[in-house]
């Protein structure tokens, strides 16, 4: 495991924000740290780079103690949390020199890190000049100039339009297959699904979810949706018949699947009681909506 | 210790292009170029007076303004300015997850405010020698070339530089611990001019009050001898000298107590 917290708890004065979270993150994976705003996640991520010291827990990097080995573990971490820290007066290339200095990492690394992130033609412009995304970019740069094993990333994308999402979404692939494990939170699970290959879901600082994405899928039961033209009268007529109902809306209602028959029982029963079906299958919830579910259930 | 010397040039690189390393140049450069064209201007009045007198009346611009208010006022800008960039630019945080030990980063913050005033000092005395001698040289009739004072100009503004770092250690623990310009530099300069009434009105215990010392140093630079007039001798090492090293030290390390306890934000 690349990172291995037990027992992780945090509290800001009487308010705790983590309790007890044990995070797993398998070496080469793309692990989505999850949650709504508010559920612990940036705390979390300080608390791995050793910016809060936690209450409560123990936390291991690279099977390593971070707080005995503290340096030695952040010689192999890049982090972007929250907003990218840049010197808004240097330009952007002065910003991977000052960097690169601090981590004695030559000229060379700099101008690759500036090619990577596509901010060559800018990189002698003042990064108060830049765009979010450009920021952004130069975050993520920053982050990888000491080639680290390890990338946290927070809430990488946020604020970002659709083709700065891409352009991150295709740097964190491209930084996975160099080897590396990225650990990055976000508070969508739209934003992560399709990179990640395992998740954590936080809500109020607990871990209520921890697995791989297919695990995450396996979760997620298939249900029967059934547009009727009375979603009430259909719902009734159904509970009176020892059929849960798992959600009723003006134009559908759902029912969790047992198996194939009961579809067709089910349509006999709302016909033969006078109600029109409009169409009866068999659905997944997408995973945003099984996200949703479990952090509401907290 | 290499973590420090990193950190050290890091200040450098990105200060050099700021008001905050560029005050430490041209306030002393402003001050005795001002010094400068005063006595150059009004060289008939200064005429033909004993070099000592001249020396003594051309630094006193520096050392007086200085003194006052200027260096407790100058120290606590620097204070400010070598935290406000890392708080303006949200670095805090990556400045303390790097692989450099708290204490280096602390450290070398520190060192550096304390490289930018001591800078600033050196130039006070090189500047006041040279635009000495220069005055000599260019209007003869100012016998600056008499008399010799290179040696006491520069313990006079080692002196002040040493009663000003008690202030510049409280000064840049309070920067450290609040990000906005108000609070450290509206409490600084509350400080400056209390301490300014505690000294002007001779108040005996003012050489405990940091913000006195710059002040209280001027005053109790000649050493009282019996010598011949031509001749004085600096006090380097005085009570308000000792006061503000030990209140710097016992600050700085406190400061650096409170930032390994505290979350970065």
């Amino acid at each position: 495991m690349v990172i291995r917290t037990q027992g992780l708890s945090f509290s800001f004065g009487n308010q705790q924000v983590v309790r007890s979270l044990s995070l797993e993150v398998p070496a080469g994976s793309i692990y989505g740290f999850l949650g709504p705003n508010g559920a612990g996640k940036t705390t979390t991520i300080k608390m791995l780079l050793n910016l809060l010291q936690a209450g409560e827990g123990s936390i291991q990097i690279f099977d390593k103690d971070l707080q005995s080995n503290r340096i030695e573990i952040l010689k192999q971490i890049g982090s972007l949390i929250e907003q990218p820290a840049i010197y808004q007066h240097l330009t952007g290339k002065e910003n991977l020199l000052n960097r690169a200095m601090l981590l004695q990492v030559g000229e060379k690394r700099v101008n690759d890190m500036l090619n990577l992130v596509q901010l060559t033609a800018a990189a002698n412009k003042k990064a108060g000049q830049y765009s979010l995304g450009m920021k952004q970019r130069l975050g993520i740069a920053l982050a990888l100039l000491n080639d680290p094993k390890l990338l946290v990333l927070d809430e990488p994308t946020n604020g970002l339009d659709p083709n700065g999402i891409i352009e991150i979404h295709e740097l964190m692939m491209r930084v996975v297959k160099e080897g590396k494990t990225v650990f990055v939170s976000s508070h969508l699970l739209s934003e992560v699904e399709k990179m990640a290959t395992h998740v954590g879901i936080i809500n109020n600082g607990k871990l209520m979810f921890q697995g791989t994405i297919q695990d995450l899928q396996n979760i997620n039961q298939p249900h029967i949706y059934i547009e009727t033209d009375n979603s009430a009268d259909a719902a009734n007529l159904l509970k009176r018949n020892h059929i849960d109902i798992t959600e009723v809306e003006n134009d559908y209602l759902l029912t969790p699947f047992v198996s194939k028959q009961q579809i067709g029982d089910i349509n006999n029963l709302l016909v033969q009681n006078g109600i029109t079906v409009f169409g009866i299958n068999k659905q997944h919830k997408d995973l945003e909506r099984l996200f949703l579910d479990i952090t509401k259930s907290n | 210790m290499k973590g420090f010397l990193l950190s050290f040039r890091s200040e450098f690189y990105k200060t050099r292009k700021t008001l905050g390393f560029w005050g430490s140049i041209i306030l002393p450069l402003a001050i005795t170029l001002l010094a400068f064209t005063a006595i150059y201007v009004k060289s008939n009045s200064f005429a033909n007076k004993p070099g000592m007198m001249l020396w003594i009346q051309f630094s006193m611009i520096s050392l007086g303004s200085m003194g006052t208010l200027l260096l407790p006022i100058y120290t606590i800008f620097v204070a400010y300015s070598v935290n406000n960039i890392e708080h303006k630019a949200d670095t805090w945080k990556t400045l303390f997850s790097l692989p450099i030990s708290r204490w280096a980063v602390y450290g070398a913050k520190y060192a550096y405010a304390f490289f930018l005033l001591a800078m600033c000092m050196s130039l006070f005395t090189l500047l006041n020698i040279g635009f000495g001698n220069l005055l000599g040289v260019i209007k003869p009739e100012l016998k600056f070339g008499e008399y010799h004072m290179e040696k006491e100009l520069a313990q006079v503004f080692f002196k002040l530089l040493l009663s000003a770092l008690g202030i510049l250690s409280i000064q840049f623990l309070l920067s450290l611990l609040w990000s906005d310009f108000l609070k450290p530099m509206g409490l600084g300069f509350i400080a400056t001019v209390t301490g300014v009434i505690l000294a002007t009105n001779n108040w005996e215990y003012a050489y405990l009050f940091p913000y006195a010392q710059p002040m209280a140093a001027i005053k109790s630079m000649i050493k009282n001898q019996r010598g011949p007039a031509d001749k004085f001798e600096i006090n380097v090492f005085t009570q308000d000298v000792y006061v503000s090293l030990i209140v710097a030290v016992v600050v700085f390390f406190v400061g650096y107590y409170i930032v390994q306890k505290r979350s970065v934000k």
